[in-house]
């Protein structure tokens, strides 16, 4: 499994590598980034609101004067706790729902398929914004909802590399050794079917980053003061029009930087599983 | 033809079905979950009897099913209810954002098709080489990148750096149509960066199968010319899955309008649904979305007709 994983890039190594470098210089500033800042993200300042990138604000300050660059340092710890978390539930959950129906089988794939068309026939924004006017915005229900609804995409796939699976000789071999469904479906075959879950579910992480992104621009996802990416931008960009990108455009290239770093990612994994 | 006809009816049964399912989601999400409406209008200070002649008022006290039919049964008549906010009929709304809406997404197909399947027929042309790889590799990245991260980026760089582009799609009234068109062409290039990428991976993959396969060598043996065998043979075969593609990414676009609306500040289906989201005007909302939802039902359905009309098979 790790060799189908790991063992054959080729051409595509550059941009993997590239992603993952991006990718852990994020995940580092998750981690150790509130403490290493040189300034206070939450501290405001508004004698010098709005202050141009210069020695002592590298990126410059927002409008109520907090430094932007510390402020996008401490943001990945927000965007990279909510997005793994809610790919996590995701995973969990939709690997077991894959592995019964798949092993098991019969009408619940109707009604899995059924489910999935019926969640695929609503941008994803829109079913999370409908949940969480109910809910309530939080970071707590953001992660809940994007979980609800990559559970079924995520047992889809699941359930089909199961199917595939079943055909093989080792699932009746162990039937016939009298060994228990459970011990079938989570010691004999979900070994076998990994590789898939894997590329899945990083797949899964970049469209994770992109919706709590887009729900906290949008009001929904995480709350101020947090110094959380699309949160800035929503605070901020009114003002581009007064020519004060840099309360926005630091923060927007950090996003993308995360984004496409996970995506180079999960592209290098999806073509060593191939 | 018979058996496409069919196959096409079958279909739209299937997503009548589906449309009927997500009815039901969004009601139950606007309706059940929010618990009490006559409360959540008139607040929490409101007298108790008061709010009891409202939801009385409102056929808000009903048991849910039957709540559920009389929505259905007014939505069929072109009733979507009235909205808290405004306290008027939603339907006006709805049809006022789509149109503007459509004007929207309009302008970025008009932009992502040809972009994007020129861009796939080039990568496929030029299998393994730089031109495949940059197609490949760029439509990939700018695919994951939300759509308000591209709009600020393209905003600060196209709008108030260089100045070639306005940066509010909003005209004032009595503005030509070029000029609106040029208004829009900003707002509609972060979702072209969004669905460029699918778009133009598909065409290659399909155009790549059609270049291999046996009818395309037969018809170069029969003696056409390249150019007859790529427009006759390769396209029309190449294309069919693209058609399929472009139509699942609507939903994408439709998600993508809310973000842009919003930060483009423009009165489309997007910015009506976050607005009522914001208001909790559950009326709205739900109309909006199954606005929405309908539409997408509704495009996934013409691709399969327009795929089966093309299908040589």
């Amino acid at each position: 499994m790790t060799q189908k994983l790991f063992g054959s890039f080729s051409r595509k190594r550059t941009s993997f590598l590239f992603g993952l470098l991006v990718l852990a210089f994020w995940v580092a500033c998750a981690f150790v980034g509130p403490f290493v800042v040189p300034q206070d993200p939450y501290a405001d300042d508004l004698m010098n609101a709005l202050a141009p990138p210069s020695a002592e604000h590298w990126f410059g300050t927002d409008q109520i004067g907090r430094d932007v660059f510390s402020r996008v340092i401490a943001g990945a710890r927000p965007i990279l706790s909510v997005a793994p978390a809610a790919t996590f539930l995701a995973a969990l959950c939709g690997t077991m729902l894959g592995l019964v129906t798949g092993y098991a089988g019969g009408w619940v794939d109707t009604v899995l398929s059924r489910l999935v068309e019926v969640i695929l026939a609503l941008p994803l924004i829109v079913v999370a914004l409908l949940v969480l006017v109910a809910l309530g915005p939080s970071s707590l229900n953001a992660t809940l909802v994007i979980a609800l609804v990559f559970t079924p995409i995520i047992a889809r796939t699941v359930r089909s590399a199961v199917l595939a699976e079943c055909k093989l000789d080792y699932v009746p071999a162990a039937q016939l050794r009298d060994e228990t469904a459970l011990h079938i479906m989570f010691v004999e075959i979900l070994p076998n079917v990994l590789p898939p879950i894997v590329v899945e579910v990083t797949v899964r992480l970049g469209y994770a980053i992109f919706t709590v992104a887009s729900l906290s621009f949008l009001g929904f996802g995480i709350q101020p003061p947090s110094p959380d990416w699309g949160l800035s931008i929503a605070e901020n960009y009114g003002l581009i029009v007064g020519g004060y990108g840099w309360t926005v455009g630091f923060a927007a290239l950090a996003t993308a930087s995360l984004v496409i770093g996970v995506n180079l990612v999960a592209e290098g994994l999806q073509d060593a599983a191939r | 033809m018979g058996r496409k006809l069919r196959m096409v009816a079958v279909r739209c049964a299937l997503s009548g079905l589906t449309l009927l399912l997500l009815s039901a989601v969004v009601f139950a999400a606007g309706q059940v979950l929010p618990g009490d409406v006559g409360r959540s209008i008139l607040g929490p200070l409101a007298d108790a009897r008061a709010v009891a002649a409202l939801d009385h008022q409102l056929g808000a006290d009903a048991p849910p099913l039957l709540m559920y039919a009389r929505w259905i049964g007014h939505l069929l008549q072109g009733d979507m209810g009235v909205s808290y906010a405004y306290r008027s009929p939603v339907a006006p709304f709805i049809v006022r954002a789509l149109g503007k809406s459509s004007a929207l997404a309009a302008v970025t197909l008009a932009l992502v098709v040809p972009l994007s399947v020129g861009a796939g027929i080039l990568a496929a042309s030029r299998r393994g080489r730089w031109q495949d790889r940059l197609v490949n590799l760029g439509g990939l990245s700018l695919t994951v990148v939300p759509e308000f991260v591209s709009g600020i980026l393209l905003i600060l760089v196209f709008g108030v750096w260089l100045r070639w582009l306005p940066i509010s799609a909003n005209t004032r009234p009595g503005t030509g149509a070029p000029e609106q068109l040029r208004h829009l062409i900003l707002p509609a290039l972060p979702l072209v960066l969004v669905l460029f990428g699918y778009i133009a991976r598909i065409t290659r993959a399909g155009m790549i199968e059609a270049l291999d396969a046996d009818y395309t060598r037969t018809a170069t043996l029969k003696g056409l010319r390249r150019s007859q065998v790529i427009l006759r043979h390769v396209l029309r075969n190449a294309l069919l899955p693209t058609i399929t593609v472009i139509a699942a990414q609507t939903s994408y676009l439709l998600g993508g309008l809310v973000v842009v609306e919003t930060l483009f500040r423009y009165q489309g289906i997007g910015s009506l649904i976050l607005t009522a989201a914001h208001g909790k005007d559950y009326p709205m909302l739900e109309a909006g979305i199954l606005t929405v939802g309908a539409a997408y039902i509704l495009s996934a359905i013409l691709a399969d007709a327009l795929v089966a009309m093309l299908d040589p098979r």
